[in-house]
């Protein structure tokens, strides 16, 4: 298939490019190992929410619940591993949880009907509801100590989080550019009256969406968790926003059918980088939040200009 | 020749609404029959029973001779009923090889895994394309970038690639230029050259004529009167499409 979207790719990474230029000139400890590991860091676990919700945007969907997902599984991990459950075992029982949430989300979006933006809002309030009952609202510590190291170590001068990402990254790329599964969320949210009709399986490509989209979120959760080194009701608060804005400025169309998981990376890269260079120059954070809705905007708006170019050539 | 599908006797309520009235018509191996009719003659509502739409409430249909009763589109798609909608059923942010090959794509191992055999794709949509001599050259266009037309010669290269028995085209021409409805109509004289049986719903008779190696002309939820295209002309289908034919003893009083 020809690559999706080649333009947005483009433009995603030729402003994180010359955003990473400008910085190492006006604040050279940019450069510095130090703080490119701590970039590494910062992009990897809201990417893997981004490359979650990568998903349902596909198919012209959405999903707001990542972050209280996000929250919930790392509160269970928690608990989990707190009441003496094995750490694989635990992560690996919240991942399966979250992926049959989103299943369910996809289900109720599919069989019931409902949009996915009215389910998963739902679901924003459901489960960040079930996190702070479940922790009795206040953080949860003592998580066993290879838990909590797995966030700090590092393999060849990379942070593990960040060869998880990079891993989902590969993964998430194969999927969508290699396989039929991967092919038929861009034929489902392209037309998905063709897609049924070519004999797509319609109903399994929405619940699998939705469930990687969770799948995603537990997973950054339970990484978030390793990092703080507890399970927090309060984590991932609106990240299902940044997760979204990601995707979006790496090319993703919000009315499905485009979007690529490598455009979802760096446009995860590029905030984190704004608020890695708004940091070292001491700026106030808070004009990192603003610049990064300016950019939202004008990505989105040279997307349809681009768009409208092409209707006119009709 | 035993005809290759045959409707008999079709009927097909809506509730006290009779759109079908026991329809017949034979449609044989490389012809292109054309079926006009005014609007609510039966026409739509044939070919969505022909097309697994709809299930008949009365009569038989017979595909190369055995019964056929498509439950779905999908089953009648398997057994070679190609329908090409008004719509076309294009996913538009696919490109041309991936909408000819979706929900069909070949495959081949990568590492043990299973992945789309894009080269395979490319090579036959570019084989495929030249073959209907279409404007369409790269198979690797998104079809979104496509002109009506070439969304028709994407369309048609569907249904030939996939050797299907019959080909139902719903008003190709609706919305298209006079050059591209040209098109239109070599690629159904083309697919009857290959031998498919073409069901080509039309209104413009002019076109209809050109294309059609016979015409059946459906008034009321029945078939009326069949001809020879080069036997008939446009007053003659006119005056069956507004039930000129429907009582003869009438007619002579």
């Amino acid at each position: 298939m020809t690559v999706f979207q080649k333009s947005p790719l483009v433009t995603v990474s030729a402003l994180t490019l010359i955003l990473s230029l400008a910085l190492a000139v006006v604040a050279p400890p940019f450069i510095t190992l130090d703080n490119l590991q701590n970039l590494m860091l910062q992009v990897s676990i809201g990417a893997l929410f981004a490359f979650g919700v990568l998903f349902p945007i596909l198919l012209g969907g959405i999903d707001l619940a990542v972050g209280s997902v996000g929250a919930l599984a790392g509160v269970s991990v928690a608990l989990l591993m707190t009441n003496g459950v094995p750490i694989g075992i635990s992560v690996l029982l919240v991942l399966a949880l979250g992926a049959f949430l989103g299943a369910v989300h996809g289900w109720a979006t599919f069989r019931l009907g409902i949009p996915p933006f009215v389910v998963t809002l739902a679901g924003l309030q459901i489960y960040r509801g079930a996190a702070l009952l479940l922790s009795g609202g206040t953080t949860i510590a003592g998580l066993p100590e290879a838990f909590n190291r797995f966030a700090v170590a590092s393999f060849l001068g990379i942070p593990s989080l960040f060869w998880v990402t990079l891993l989902s990254l590969g993964a998430c790329g194969f999927l969508l550019s290699k396989t039929r599964t991967g092919r038929y969320f861009y034929a489902v949210g392209s037309n998905p009256e063709a897609a049924r009709r070519a004999g797509v399986d319609v109903a399994r490509i929405t619940y699998l969406a939705y469930a990687l989209s969770a799948f995603f979120a537990s997973l950054g959760g339970v990484l978030l968790a390793s990092r703080l080194a507890i399970g927090t009701p309060t984590a991932a608060m609106g990240y299902e926003l940044s997760a979204i804005a990601a995707a979006v400025v790496g090319g993703a169309s919000l009315f499905g059918g485009r979007g690529s998981v490598l455009g979802t990376f760096f446009g995860a890269l590029l905030f984190a980088i704004i608020r890695n260079g708004t940091n070292l120059m001491g700026i106030d954070p808070f004009w990192s939040m603003v610049a990064e809705g300016f950019l939202i905007a004008l990505v989105v708006y040279a997307d349809s200009l681009g768009r409208r170019r092409y209707a006119g050539l009709r | 020749m035993a005809p290759l599908l045959e409707v008999r006797k079709i009927v097909k309520r809506f509730g006290p609404v009779e759109a079908l009235r026991g329809t017949s018509l034979e449609l044989f191996r490389g012809e292109v029959l054309a079926l006009v009719g005014d609007n609510g003659a039966g026409k739509s509502t044939l070919i969505k029973v022909i097309s697994g739409v709809y299930p008949a409430d009365e009569g038989e249909m017979r595909l190369e001779g055995r019964p056929y009763r498509p439950a779905t589109p999908k089953e009648a798609r398997a057994q070679g009923i190609e329908t090409i909608y008004q719509d076309l059923a294009l996913a538009d942010d696919l490109d041309v090889g991936a909408n000819i090959f979706l929900g069909r794509e070949p495959i081949r191992r990568l590492l043990g895994l299973p992945v789309i055999d894009e080269a395979r794709i490319y090579q036959e949509t570019r084989a495929l394309l030249e073959r209907i001599r279409t404007t369409v050259t790269d198979p690797r266009r998104t079809v979104r970038n496509l002109s009506g037309g070439q969304r028709q010669a994407v369309a048609f290269a569907r249904a030939l690639y996939w050797k299907s028995r019959v080909v139902i085209m719903d008003e190709p021409t609706a919305a298209l230029a006079p050059m591209e409805a040209k098109n239109v109509i070599r690629y159904a004289r083309n697919l009857a050259q290959e031998g498919v049986g073409v069901l080509y719903i039309g209104h413009n008779l002019v076109e209809v004529l050109e294309v059609a190696d016979r015409v059946a002309v459906m008034h009321r939820g029945q078939v009326v009167f069949t001809a020879h295209a080069k036997a008939t002309s446009q007053q003659e289908l006119v005056y069956y499409m507004t039930g000129g034919g429907e009582n003869p003893g009438e007619a002579k009083a």
